[in-house]
């Protein structure tokens, strides 16, 4: 049942009446109670803040529940579940939300997302791991993520498994690197594992490392494009150039045609047995076990500084958009962590915990300083790398769309167009959950997703462009979603007046409830609309499907009113 | 008026100046990020000032279309090799003969030179599509961006169009990131919509249904309801986001956009381009680089991949090719184009000289890299030669063999780009335009004799 809306020119008297009470924006976003410490993690972040002179403020309920919401599950509330939350006059309603998202299926999906960027989870170019093998290592990353896998023992079973890459996700370390030499995976591991740049290392450091990763085998079976990965000490699957076997095998049967034919090359006697630590320690390899298993057991001693550190300084600048040590990944002693004493808290409780991630996620998430308004007192850059505000940062590209998606009703396609056949993913199903870079639409492509051919933090870009602009602001795409969207359509049919509609408009797009300017902002369009642009449907108006009582004018301005939300850096921000 | 309206349409007097200043591709800024040192350090912008040519309309025939059947007729081969298109035509130039399929092309032939000795041996189509745009082997450790991102690296700093430098019509190739490793600002504008069509509604730019009047009441909409982008308007994200939104809007409500419009071409010369897809995207193409645009894609709509069908296909599609593409090179010449704008037609790929006559393909061409061939002209390049031979059946290179870097470098030589330049790389990798012979990259020379 649908009733009519009221007209625009009869809801905009309501609206100025209520007007009066206009508030001062800030108040949205903020929180009246005063920051203060809420823990040990706080005390450090706070005393730093007071001896630079800053004064951080706590934000709104409404703000926290999106922030909460995209940050853990990479997913917006819905209307209700932000008005459920922001009506909850419970305490600790704050903690307890937080304990309920780690929980949800999306937690897994989202945060296997960000791992497939480190990972390089992609099938085809220029990793090229496989539609198969790409599909099977993320599915073994999101289920570790999902049962909470103590996280060094998710990182021995990266370094240290054999098998088939199509069966044992985690092998698909070892293919997922363009250059699969020694250096190239010792490279990689430094990179994913330890935040660190190896090319910046001394040389000796690099091939040293190198030399654990010197004994892995690649050998491909008789299966399409399945290789499996092992421990290979006699180097009997070696050929020229380091170049693994397995995927010599796999040009020759692409290219039949090919000029450049592998040479398999003699198989190196022995080759190197003295290894060298990242931490310049040297040691003897011994014959009888897998050099990858002496390296990783190495990298996940408590007392060992590098995988702690580079983790907590990873989750955190995924979490606050900014690493104590920042870049993330390039964690080096000429690049120091702003706050040590906060870095070095993290490092404890993480190994405290037994290395569980969900526990770093509610010590960070719990603490005030976590909770800061983004809105900035000052622009002091200082305040900016020691945690005063929480930073504004563009949604990404598949959390962007995804919400549009979610607040419309509508879904889109994603294919990869690589292997014949193409690969489709079931409609509506969220981009966060798509396993496989190489699965793409053009939105995801223009929004910048990460390539995944490096392994980057930066390689995921969402730094705004003016394509961007044109698609959000202009495209058929967009504009298709708010004029067709069933769930838009089905609040602007939902009768109760303009000032339910919007309410609800504002809860499921901005999960708050609309000010009083907005109203009145609002309201005023749509009664302008019906004064002065008089033309305007008559050139452009169909008659509209379902109930053709309701004037195509009206619904052009709740279409350009969701248009004006969604392109509002509120929606677009995490903020 | 209001506080509010001013944030959203930003700083007034620093706007156009920014706009004005390479606005879509801001490369310098990138440079000074991420080059670190280098031997051969790239100067993008800094395109040799003889180079003649201005522009390049790449026609991208995805899936790779047979030479045999077209540019590298072999008519003495027989069924097997010729199937059903053994018949040739001589063109306007003496000694040149092309497949009958080209009757217009035929009467251009004094405009374009073909390569038939084109070569790479590579057989997979993003593989090979990746190789013939970049010149680097795929399976590199790093993934280089495709000419036309390259171009927009070198020519944006000097470039002062509304439309972006690298543009595809109408959709993305999609099988490899074309920006590479120089990040989204340099991945083409995908035009999207069909020129053909009534309008031609580019995405994002022109839109259905939107009249100006409510672009410009939504734009001022959006300025009042932007509570938390008006309060933080000061901060460095909102700034950014404010100038790529102006931007957006130049293209939107400006006179750039113009440009995609072809009711302002006579109906008569867009019937002689053909009022297909095909022949609308070559019209936009000369638009666009009339106006400046550094590159332009048409990637081909419709595929070339023939395994099955492929005299059918041939039939429909060469003539709607042979028509659009003889039409831009007359119209181009008649603007005075043809001078500094190149033209480069092939796909990734020739395909199978011998025909497949087996199910299921049952007459059909596979894959072929060894040897295929490609059309150049204008910007240049030398009208009225053939560069290189094919076997008589087309199986191999007979003579001259052309590889992927002396093509590309020979577009980059002719539009000023340093093939040597190093790129801009996120990591200071060491990377450059073209690899060095001495990275293992095979090459025949520069195509000087047509240059």
């Amino acid at each position: 049942m649908t009733t009519l809306p009221l007209t625009w020119a009869v809801a905009l008297g309501a609206a100025l009446s209520s007007a009066a009470t206009a508030e001062i924006p800030a108040n949205v976003y903020e929180s009246p109670e005063p920051a203060k410490p809420a823990g040990r993690l706080d005390e450090i972040v706070f005393a730093k803040l007071s001896s630079l002179g800053f004064q951080p403020a706590l934000c709104s309920d409404a703000v926290f529940v999106r922030r909460a919401y995209l940050d853990l599950i990479g997913t917006l509330p819905t209307a209700q579940e932000a008005r459920e939350f922001i009506e909850n006059p419970a305490k600790g309603k704050r903690r307890e939300l937080v304990d309920q998202l780690l929980e949800r299926d999306e937690y897994a999906d989202y945060w296997a997302m960000r791992w497939g960027d480190i990972l390089r989870i992609k099938a085809e170019f220029p990793v090229n791991l496989w539609p198969n093998a790409a599909q099977a290592y993320h599915r073994w990353v999101r289920a570790s993520l999902a049962e909470n896998k103590p996280y060094d023992k998710f990182v021995r079973e990266l370094l240290t498994s054999s098998g088939s890459n199509f069966r044992a996700g985690p092998v698909n370390f070892y293919r997922a690197v363009q250059n699969r030499t020694p250096e190239g995976i010792a490279m990689a591991a430094a990179l994913a594992l330890m935040g660190s740049r190896a090319d910046r290392w001394p040389e000796e450091r690099l091939q040293g490392m190198a030399v654990f990763f010197s004994q892995i085998g690649y050998k491909p079976t008789s299966e399409w494009k399945e290789e499996v990965v092992f421990w290979d000490p006699l180097r009997a699957s070696a050929t020229a150039g380091n170049t693994a076997p397995g995927r010599d095998a796999i040009r020759a049967v692409a290219q039949p045609a090919g000029d450049e034919p592998a040479t398999p090359a003699v198989p190196a006697e022995g080759g190197p047995r003295t290894a060298m630590l990242p931490d310049g320690t040297r040691i003897e390899l011994p014959a009888d076990r897998d050099p990858r298993e002496v390296f990783a057991d190495w990298l996940i001693t408590p007392e060992n500084p590098w995988m702690a550190k580079s983790i907590v300084n990873r989750v955190w600048a995924w979490l606050l958009g900014r690493g104590i040590i920042h870049e993330p990944d390039d964690i080096r002693e000429d690049n120091p962590p702003s706050n040590p004493e906060l870095l070095a808290y993290l490092e404890r409780e993480l190994v405290a915990s037994g290395y569980d991630l969900k526990q770093l996620y509610r010590l960070i998430v719990n603490s005030s300083t976590y909770q800061f308004s983004s809105v900035p007192r000052t622009s002091d850059p200082e305040a900016l790398a020691n945690f005063a505000i929480y930073p504004l940062r563009r949604l990404d590209a598949e959390v962007l769309i995804d919400a549009v998606n979610q607040v419309t009703g509508t879904s889109d396609l994603y294919t990869s167009a690589i292997p014949e056949p193409f690969t489709y993913i079931p409609q509506g199903k969220p981009a966060v959950s798509i396993a496989d870079g190489s699965i793409t639409s053009p939105f995801l492509a223009l929004f910048g997703r990460s390539a995944r051919a490096t392994g980057m933090e930066n390689e995921r870009d969402n730094k705004p462009v003016p394509a961007q602009s044109l698609h959000m602001l202009n495209s058929s795409h967009i504009q298709n979603k708010l004029e067709q969207g069933p769930n838009l359509r089905a609040i602007i049919a939902s009768g109760g007046g303009p000032e339910r509609i919007l309410e609800q408009l504002y809860l499921t797009i901005l999960s708050r409830q609309p000010t009083a300017d907005e109203v009145a902002a609002a309201l005023e369009y749509g009664s302008a609309g019906e004064a002065s642009r008089p033309a305007r449907s008559a050139r452009s108006g169909r008659p509209g499907r379902g109930n053709r009582f309701v004037p195509t004018r009206a619904r052009e301005n709740w279409t350009d009113i969701t248009w004006a939300l969604i392109n509002s850096a509120e929606f677009l921000y995490r903020h | 008026m209001s506080p509010n309206q001013d944030s959203e349409s930003g700083p007034k007097i620093s706007r156009r100046e920014a706009l004005r200043q390479g606005a879509w591709g801001a490369a310098g800024m990138l440079l000074a990020g991420g080059l670190a040192s280098g031997s051969r350090a790239a100067e993008p912008g800094k395109t040799q000032p003889e180079a003649k040519a201005k522009s390049v309309i790449q026609i991208f025939l995805w899936g790779g279309m047979s030479h045999n059947d077209t540019w590298d007729p072999k008519p003495e081969a027989g069924r097997e090799y010729m199937g059903e298109f053994s018949a040739v035509i001589p063109t306007n130039v003496d000694g040149i003969q092309i497949g009958a399929l080209f009757p217009e092309l035929a009467k251009q032939a004094d405009k374009y030179s073909l390569i038939r000795s084109m070569t790479h041996g590579n057989n997979g189509h993003e593989t090979a599509a990746y190789l013939m745009q970049t010149g680097h082997a795929p399976g590199e450790r790093l993934a280089y961006p495709s000419v036309g991102a390259v171009f927009a690296l070198f020519k944006s700093p000097g470039y002062t169009g509304m439309i972006p430098p690298y543009v595809v019509l109408t959709k993305p190739q999609g099988r490899f990131s074309e920006e590479g490793f120089l990040g989204p600002k340099f991945k083409p504008f995908a035009t999207g919509g069909d020129p053909n069509a009534m309008r031609f509604e580019v995405e994002g730019v022109v839109a259905r249904n939107i009249t100006d009047d409510r672009q410009k009441a939504r734009r001022e909409l959006l300025g009042k309801m932007n509570t938390l982008g008006n309060l933080m308007a000061a901060s460095p994200q909102m700034v950014a986001a404010a100038e790529a939104k102006e931007q957006a809007y130049e293209l939107i409500l400006g006179a750039g956009k113009e440009v995609f419009d072809l009711s302002k071409e006579k109906p008569e010369l867009r019937d002689r381009y053909g009022r297909h897809t095909f022949g609308q995207e070559c019209l936009v193409a000369r638009r666009l680089v009339e106006t400046g645009v550094p590159y332009v894609v048409i990637n081909y709509p419709g595929g070339w991949d023939t395994h099955k069908d492929h005299f059918q296909t041939m039939r429909r599609q060469a003539p709607q090719l042979d028509q659009g593409l003889a039409m831009l090179l007359q119209d181009l010449s008649d603007h005075g184009l043809l001078e500094t704008t190149i033209v480069w037609c092939c796909g990734e790929f020739g395909r199978g000289p011998k025909v497949d006559w087996q199910p299921p393909w049952n007459g059909g061409r596979n894959h072929y890299g060894k040897v295929f061939s490609v059309l150049v002209a204008g910007g240049g390049f030398k009208g009225g030669r053939v560069v290189g031979s094919s076997d008589e059946k087309g199986e191999e290179v007979k003579e001259r063999p052309v590889y992927p870097v002396d093509l590309l470098g020979s577009i980059y030589k002719l539009s000023g780009i340093d093939s040597g330049a190093r790129l801009p790389h996120p990591m200071g990798a060491e990377a450059y335009v073209l690899p060095a012979a001495s990275e293992g990259a095979k090459s025949a020379g520069l195509l000087t004799e047509i240059m």
